[in-house]
């Protein structure tokens, strides 16, 4: 598209490709083009969503004890963990389209990256490793003789950590992309393609980063929380 | 809050006040939903949990997203994908929910041969 913008008479701005009217209606249609992607993400986790409300009415008894087996305060740490990435993604979004040289767009970035990392980590090496050892992860190890109390709700508190893994899996696969997404983007900012002028990748980028975290604020208490934590455990 | 109709290549500068405001009050709910969760509210408890995490959301969507400052065509879209999940949840529990229910509902028997003399 540059070597197409360097023939034209007219100066554009670096990143304009020539169909657009300008660099305004550009980055309104990257934007649009992207929002249309996570209204997909909306209902691709929505129907999920829905499948756990329809299962969660249905055997409560079951779900309240599986909800009781998730720590809190690994839920909510990373809770505070995502949030502060979203604040570094807009800040690096931010440093683009105020100007700031490479260096800062790209500490954001890294911070964000680094955080994103740091809600992994916590995921998988503390939350699921326990889980694993505590008999919780549904397969041949689920609790069924280890746990006797559960009794007749074992196969629904088995259930739950279905719908428990396949939720926050599926979360997790996403942070990781969004980690693949962040290091093209640190790699583009490190060869100079953004500036206050064009820094769409960056913006629709960081709606995917935020899509993400949204996700996790509904998960936090739709698993962790809402089973009634006053009672027990 | 004049500027906040102005737009162009550079897009809406949101200003860091807002962002850390934005931050800090997010940091607040989650802490405010965790509290909650240990008082017994009996079915309160699930409300609030998703009253606060609507908030968030809200939150997130128009300043960290920038949908606050978005065209309208955008904002159509998004409002558009929250309806049809709207719709896939509400449908959905409509018949999880209805499915207890009573076929012949011991009062009805009565009620048609009402009708049947208010209007014939």
């Amino acid at each position: 598209m540059s070597e197409m913008a360097a023939h034209d008479a007219h100066a554009h701005p670096p990143g304009f490709a020539h169909q657009f009217e300008d660099a305004a209606q550009q980055k309104e249609a990257g934007t649009l083009g992207m929002w249309a992607f996570l209204v997909t993400e909306i209902l691709f986790f929505g129907g999920m969503f829905t499948a756990y409300i329809v299962y969660r009415s249905l055997h409560l008894p079951g779900f309240i004890i599986g909800s009781h087996l998730l720590l809190v305060k690994f839920g909510a740490t990373n809770t505070a963990v995502l949030i502060c990435s979203s604040l570094t993604m807009a800040l690096a979004i931010r440093s683009a389209q105020t100007g700031k040289s490479k260096g800062t767009i790209i500490w954001w970035l890294v911070l964000t990256m680094i955080l994103g990392a740091a809600f992994l980590a916590l995921k998988f090496t503390f939350e699921w490793r326990t889980d694993y050892l505590e008999h919780t992860v549904p397969g041949a190890f689920f609790g069924f003789e280890y746990r006797p109390e559960w009794g007749a709700n074992a196969p629904y508190v088995q259930m739950f950590m279905c719908f428990y893994f396949f939720m926050t899996g599926l979360h997790a696969l996403h942070m990781v992309v969004g980690l693949g997404i962040l290091t093209v983007l640190v790699i583009m900012t490190a060869r100079g393609k953004f500036s206050s002028e064009y820094y769409t990748p960056l913006e629709i980028s960081g709606l995917y980063w935020h899509f993400v975290d949204i996700v996790w604020i509904f998960l936090f208490p739709l698993l962790y929380l809402i089973g009634g934590r006053y009672s027990g455990s | 809050m004049s500027d906040h109709t102005e737009q162009g290549a550079h897009g809406h500068v949101v200003p860091v006040g807002v962002y850390v405001a934005v931050f800090l009050a997010l940091m607040c709910l989650t802490a405010l939903t965790t509290g909650v969760a240990y008082l017994d509210l009996g079915k309160w408890n699930t409300v609030a949990a998703l009253t606060i995490a609507v908030i968030k959301m809200l939150l997130v969507v128009l300043f960290f997203m920038h949908v606050k400052y978005a065209h309208g065509l955008t904002k159509v879209v998004i409002i558009a994908g929250f309806f049809w999940l709207g719709i896939m949840i509400t449908l959905s529990l409509s018949d999880e929910l209805t499915r207890g229910w009573e076929m012949n509902p011991a009062g009805w028997t009565s009620v048609i041969p009402f009708l049947h003399h208010l209007f014939f």
